[in-house]
Parts: structure tokens; sequence; C-alpha cells
């Protein structure tokens, strides 16, 4: 399972607390863990990653083992320690503009 | 019994206002959606528990949130979380905006062409006639339409068809604010857009035509004939007369007797005619509402004075409103959504500030009071009566 981590409004769209688990089939990439996550909660759809091109929204950063990969290709593998569950992938609202 | 729901949209979440046919003591729910910009919040004229919502955010992007029990409780149409019902997965579609065909490009504020991109949904105008259809004005201007309840949204691309590479856009963005349905007429509705200007459907929205004529504006556009590109910031139209049209635009209060096929200036002793929202009376068409701020680059009443202004002449001859708001030292807004009126015999008038003030007049203007003073800033306001 990956432990997903979300930001508070988030959260509250997919009537949730605390972190979220998912199965995903190997690889395991960025791209994998969004789908699976938008399957789960269809209303997240179009918050993270725009509609069409799942293109990640400028203003939202994906970080896990204290490493920022929002910019990293969206089908790399996830680091090993996500994978094992030991850490999980976050998604944040960038800090930016009050 | 009735009573009326005021509907108020904020930067900071919705809020329900509800009380009885008296309106004087008044109920607030809310935040709902807490901390997101709720552009829009209208309910439907068909079933009075039918409620939509703009729900957006720079981080998170658009939401609509549908409520079918007048605000108690909410979903996302489309958006159940699985496991769910049998049945195809949930789409998650109902923030999902998509331009038809060739996207195209519009001026930007350099002079350049632009691709179009879009940001939000700014209005949602629910049908006359059945609770599930509703238009959505959104940023970058175009309009959309839902007829399953939200969940699936289509662009009514023939506005685009109308030169709409010389759209450009406002300080504030080019969003689609207005729509109005002529409840006489369901093939013809008219739109205005920041700052393209105002645009009129015959044939149920498949082409439309600029409806600008009259329009002054030398300072913007140095065509004085041009058919578009005019900042237009609001439309008002009595349902009973949908030929007759009132228009804000920046800069001038304006009128057209012929569904906006000419506009005359009806400014009249208007101590200025800069401002954003304009309304009718519920009950007389002839009764309009402005509330005047200083200038485009002062965006508050002027000498600090709140003041609703109201012609019962359709225009040109206007009176100051002053009874109950606050006459010193104010310095508030009232953007293009955030006036509204209901239809109870003595029509209640209502209006939100960027100060968070929500003020109500429950005898068409004579007498104002605040129904709540501390909200964040308001966005809009619109209000249901209920019978």
């Amino acid at each position: 399972m990956i432990r997903v981590v979300l930001p508070y409004h988030l959260r509250t769209l997919a009537k949730i607390d605390g972190e979220v688990q998912l199965e995903v089939a190997a690889p395991v990439t960025q791209c994998a863990v969004l789908d699976a996550l938008e399957a789960r909660f269809p209303m997240l759809k179009g918050t993270i990653r725009d509609h069409g091109s799942k293109t990640r929204r400028p203003m939202i950063r994906f970080y896990a083992c204290e490493e920022d990969l929002s910019n990293e290709s969206p089908d790399t593998p996830l680091p090993e320690e996500v994978i094992s569950e030991k850490e999980a992938y976050m998604v944040i609202g960038a800090i930016a503009g009050g | 019994m009735s009573g009326v729901r005021v509907l108020v949209g904020t930067k900071k979440g919705a809020f329900i206002l509800t009380s009885d046919g008296k309106r004087e003591k008044w109920q607030v729910s809310g935040p709902h959606f807490g901390g997101w910009e709720i552009y829009h919040f209208k309910g439907s004229p068909v079933d009075s528990n039918r409620l939509y919502v703009s729900q957006t955010s720079g981080w998170f992007g658009q939401i609509i949130q549908r409520s079918d029990d007048g605000g108690k409780t909410w979903t996302i149409p489309g958006g159940e979380s699985m496991p769910g019902p049998a049945g195809p997965p949930p789409d998650g579609a109902s923030n999902k905006f998509v331009y038809e065909g060739e996207v195209g490009k519009h001026l930007w504020y350099d002079g350049t062409q632009h691709p179009w991109e879009f940001k939000r949904v700014w209005h949602v105008e629910p049908s006359l006639t059945d609770p599930d259809t509703v238009y959505a004005g959104v940023e970058d201007a175009a309009l959309f339409k839902t007829t399953d309840g939200g969940k699936t949204w289509k662009e009514l691309s023939g506005l685009r068809k109308a030169k709409a590479h010389l759209w450009q856009p406002g300080a504030g963005g080019m969003g689609l604010h207005t729509i109005v349905l002529d409840p006489t007429n369901p093939q013809r509705m008219f739109i205005a857009i920041s700052a393209a200007g105002a645009f009129r459907t015959d044939d149920g929205g498949e082409t439309w035509k600029p409806i600008n004529k009259g329009l002054k504006s030398p300072y913007v556009l140095p065509d004085p004939d041009a058919e578009v590109g005019h900042c237009v910031h609001r439309i008002a139209m009595h349902p009973a007369r949908p030929g007759v049209l009132f228009m804000q635009k920046h800069w001038d209060v304006l009128r057209s007797d012929n569904a906006g096929d000419l506009w005359n200036d009806v400014g009249g002793n208007l101590p200025t005619d800069f401002g954003f929202p304009i309304d009718v009376h519920a009950h007389d068409p002839e009764t309009i509402y402005v509330v005047p701020i200083k200038s485009d680059s002062e965006h508050y009443p002027p000498e600090g004075k709140l003041r609703v202004y109201r012609s019962k002449s359709g225009g040109n001859e206007w009176e100051p409103l002053t009874k109950g708001l606050p006459q010193e030292n104010c310095y508030v807004n009232i953007l293009r959504d955030a006036m509204s009126v209901d239809t109870l015999d003595d029509c209640g008038i209502y209006f939100g500030t960027t100060g968070g003030q929500v003020y109500g007049s429950p005898d068409g203007g004579n007498n104002w009071n605040a129904i709540v003073r501390d909200l964040p800033a308001v966005l809009s306001v619109e209000v249901q009566t209920l019978r």
C-alpha cells in the first residue's frame, strides 16, 4: 500500500481524516499514485492535476523523503521508502500568496 | 409562511442567511466550504432546495457543489468516492470545463494574441424551467451548460465565434460574469463579459451577436464604433419586460429598450456613474438600483458615504438611499454579483460589501439594516423567496 498525505482542503473535499492508503500496481510512479488517488476519490480530479493534460497544477507540490519531486517526471518510480510504506507521498499546497 | 434565503458567496466560504417574511431576525449558517473563494451561489427558481455553488481556489482550482435540501448538505455532482453504488465509476467531471474545438486565442494586455485558459466559474445561472440545467459563465470568458445537475458541462461554443479574437481581459480577468435568461422566450439569453461587452442569442445559444451599440469607451477603445471590447460590469432585466435592459458599465449607467440593439446613457444626476452592480425592483420594472463608487482608480463610495441610488423612472433621475447605511468613514466596495432582490410584496433589496457586511432593506431601499457585519469580503449575493 502507498501512503498519501493530502492538504487540508483536499481532505475536506474527499471527506477523509488522516492519510490515504492506496493499492498501486508496479511500477509505482507519481502518475500511478495520482491515478489511483483520483480513481478512489473522483472529486479530487482537477484539483491536483489538470483534467485533460494531467499536468500538476502550478500551486501544488509533491514531496517524499524530504525531497521535492514536483519537477520530476511523473513516470519516474517513487523512492523505495514510499513503496515500502516507510514514508508517505505528500501532496502540498504551495506556501504562497496568503 | 413566506421567508427569504440570502445566499452569500465570500472570499472564504459561503453563508446562508434566512428569515421569515418580516425580514427582521436572521439565522446565519456557515461558513460552508470554509477557506475557499465562493465566486457565486444561486438557487434554482424551479426547486428552491436545489442550490449550486462555484467554489474556487488558486491552489486547487474549480469545484462545483450542489445541494438538494436548501443548503443543509452538499455533494460534488458525479464525484462520489469509491467504492460506490453499482454501475460505472463516477466521472469526477463536474469541474471539467473544456473549451470546444479549435480553442483559439484572444487579445492579451500587450496587444498580442493569447490562448484561452480556464481559470474559474464566475457565475452560475440555473434554468428557469429545469433544476438540472444550469449555465456557467467562466474565465477565460466562455459559456457552459449542464443538463445533468452539474455532473458534466459542455461549452456553448457559438459565443466565442462572436469576434472572440478581439476580446480582452479587464484588470480582474476576462470573465463571463452575467447571464440573463428571458422568461418569455427560452431561445433568448443575454450575457456580459469584462472586457468584451454584452451579447445576445436568439437561438438558444447556437449563435450570438454583440449588443454594444451606443456604448462609449473612449479611453479603452480607439474605434468609437467597435462592436466588442467594452467593459460591461453588469446587466439587469425585469422578467415582466425582457426587452428592456439596464447596464452598469466601466463608467456609465445605460438602458436599452430594444433588447440591447441600442443603449442610451441614463446616468443623469448620479454623483459618479462608476460602479459594479445594478438591479431592478421585483414589482416595478422602472425602479432600478446602483451603488456608485468614486472612480475606476478609487473603488469606494464618494466622500466615505455608502449610498445606494434608486431611480423610479428607469434612469436619469436618481435619489440617494442612506437610512441605516454608514455615512462616514466607509470605504467598502460592492462587487457586480453582490446585489439582489426578493419578490415579497414589499420588495427586499440586499447587497454585500468587500468589508464583509450584508445589508438588507425590507422596503425597497427606504430603510436598511446590516444583517451580518463581519463576514469575509463578499463576492456575491442572491436571494430566494420561499413561499
